[in-house]
């Protein structure tokens, strides 16, 4: 209930500033939309359902390139997290390639994968890749050696060892760079379909914008915001399911 | 004085010495373990006899001589010697009943029978009431039954246990000694148990190797001839206990003499 309270107390105040700067500013629409112009907004693509195309084909692109960058990191980061010659080699690379922001490989990314759906996904993949990867890694590496020393000795072999072993007791370690990855890559949504994409929140916004229509530029922008944080949410509930399954009760 | 030339001994420990970067830690060890014989390695901290319980074990080659189990050169760790760990090696992420089947896992492949033999190992050592509890749940006496059951349910040749109960409370090891004497002699498994506990060892072993360092060896075997169940109160036992003690004291003397003003 608190938690609630907080909650509305936090927008009510965001909105009266809002309203006040422009009142005492005397803004006009067109440099800084009110909240009733953008709530409009909202409601209006609610009613017209455009809105829920939009968020479809972001969240569409978002799990694709989610998705399939988790799978890979953690298969790579169990693999790399074991054999500590591989990764001796590998980690300069990874070095120096993770501080480059995602986006910097658009002229690339279009070249090879063309516009679409592709360059959203590939960059949202670049993005989360990095922190599940080095998450993954240092888990392994930080495995407790009685487990290695326990499957050592009732002869478990792989890929059991890695399921069964492995990947359970380094779970905690991985969660984290989960976590990491979701708000980072939800990030590079945005910037993923300002790259040649038709549709989804990040054209909206591109699409407003060229149009001049600030106030849904801050609608699309609202939305961005809240089911970032849903999807946050929603990966905080998996993994306590996890947890709750493994004995963690964290 | 056994050389551990037995035919008939699990364990054969011939000359063997183990040097980690040039630093001898064990020297010219020689023993053997009998069928079903419950053995103690007693000794002060840094004397080897943790790397002697895991070179037995095959978690570790020897730098010479040679360990053998029926004969045959240990090599690598298997199913035959299982360790127990002093911090009880338990998958936090598994319940106790999947911590057992964990070691069925991979020689049974029938998940029902794998089960069944579980059931009947965690009812060995009590536990069958938090079967489905995860080991945080359960106190430190609780999970090392759960991983003596766990080693038990493999049906081993020969069970090596590193310090079992150091981080035991005193009534709670009392209990486990016992409890672990009871399995031991309905299992008829062979035991070589490693500590620094004078009494425990007296209270359990058949036999006590007791070590000396730097480097690591064999000072003296002691065979522990009183009937069972023994009484710790008992005058026999403090006449094994002074025993022992004197072993470790009269050491203690010759190193002080180097000091003595």
């Amino acid at each position: 209930m608190r938690k609630i309270l907080n909650v509305m107390i936090a927008f009510i105040v965001l909105i009266v500033t809002w309203q006040s700067v422009i009142w005492i500013g005397g803004y006009e629409e067109a440099l800084l939309p009110s909240p009733f112009s953008v709530a409009s907004g909202i409601v209006g693509m609610v009613i017209s359902g455009t809105i829920f195309e939009h968020i479809a084909i972001s969240l569409f692109r978002f799990f694709m390139g989610y998705g399939t960058a988790v799978i890979v990191a953690i298969v790579l980061g169990l693999i790399l997290g074991r054999s500590l010659k591989l990764w001796g080699i590998v980690d300069p690379i990874v070095q120096v390639l993770r501080p480059v922001a995602p986006v910097a490989w658009t002229p690339f990314i279009v070249l090879w994968f063309g516009i679409g759906n592709m360059p959203a996904i590939v960059i949202i993949f670049i993005a989360a890749f990095f922190p599940v990867l080095l998450a993954t890694v240092s888990a392994v590496k930080k495995v407790d050696y009685t487990y290695l020393k326990l499957a050592e000795n009732l002869e478990v072999k792989q890929p059991a060892l890695m399921y069964k072993v492995i990947l359970p007791a380094a779970f905690p370690g991985i969660a984290n760079g989960l976590h990491l990855a979701v708000g980072t890559a939800w990030i590079f949504l945005v910037a993923g379909e300002m790259v040649g994409a038709q549709s989804g929140l990040g054209y909206l916004i591109i699409d407003a914008r060229n149009a001049l229509d600030l106030d849904l530029v801050l609608a699309g922008i609202f939305f961005i915001g809240v089911l970032g944080l849903s999807i946050d949410k929603l990966l905080g509930l998996f993994e306590s399911w996890v947890g709750k399954q493994w004995g963690f009760n964290r | 004085m056994d050389l551990g030339d037995d035919m008939s001994a699990l364990v054969q420990v011939n000359e063997m010495s183990k040097s980690f970067h040039d630093n001898e830690v064990l020297s010219e060890i020689s023993l053997s373990i009998e069928k079903g014989e419950f053995v103690s390695i007693l000794g002060e901290s840094g004397c080897g006899k943790s790397t002697l319980l895991n070179v037995i074990g095959g978690f570790e080659a020897p730098t010479s001589g040679r360990v053998l189990m029926d004969q045959v050169p240990i090599e690598k760790p298997t199913r035959r010697a299982i360790m127990l760990f002093q911090h009880y090696g338990l998958l936090p992420w598994r319940t106790v009943k999947k911590n057992v089947e964990f070691a069925l896992e991979p020689t049974i492949s029938s998940a029902a029978e794998r089960t069944k033999r579980a059931n009947e190992y965690i009812q060995l050592v009590g536990l069958e009431g938090s079967a489905n509890q995860f080991p945080a749940e359960l106190s430190g006496g609780m999970q090392q039954r759960v991983a003596i059951a766990r080693a038990l349910a493999i049906q081993p040749e020969l069970i090596l246990m590193d310090e079992p109960f150091a981080a035991l409370d005193t009534f709670n090891r009392y209990y486990l000694q016992d409890e672990l004497l009871r399995i031991q002699q309905q299992e008829q498994t062979t035991v070589a148990l490693v500590t620094h506990d004078i009494d425990e060892a007296v209270y359990l072993s058949d036999r006590i190797i007791i070590m000396d360092r730097n480097p690591g060896r064999i000072k003296k075997t002691i065979a522990i001839t009183l009937p069972r169940p023994r009484d710790r109160s008992h005058g026999d036992f403090h006449y094994f206990r002074k025993l022992i003690f004197d072993t470790f004291h009269f050491g203690r003397n010759e190193l002080d003499s180097d000091y003595h003003i």
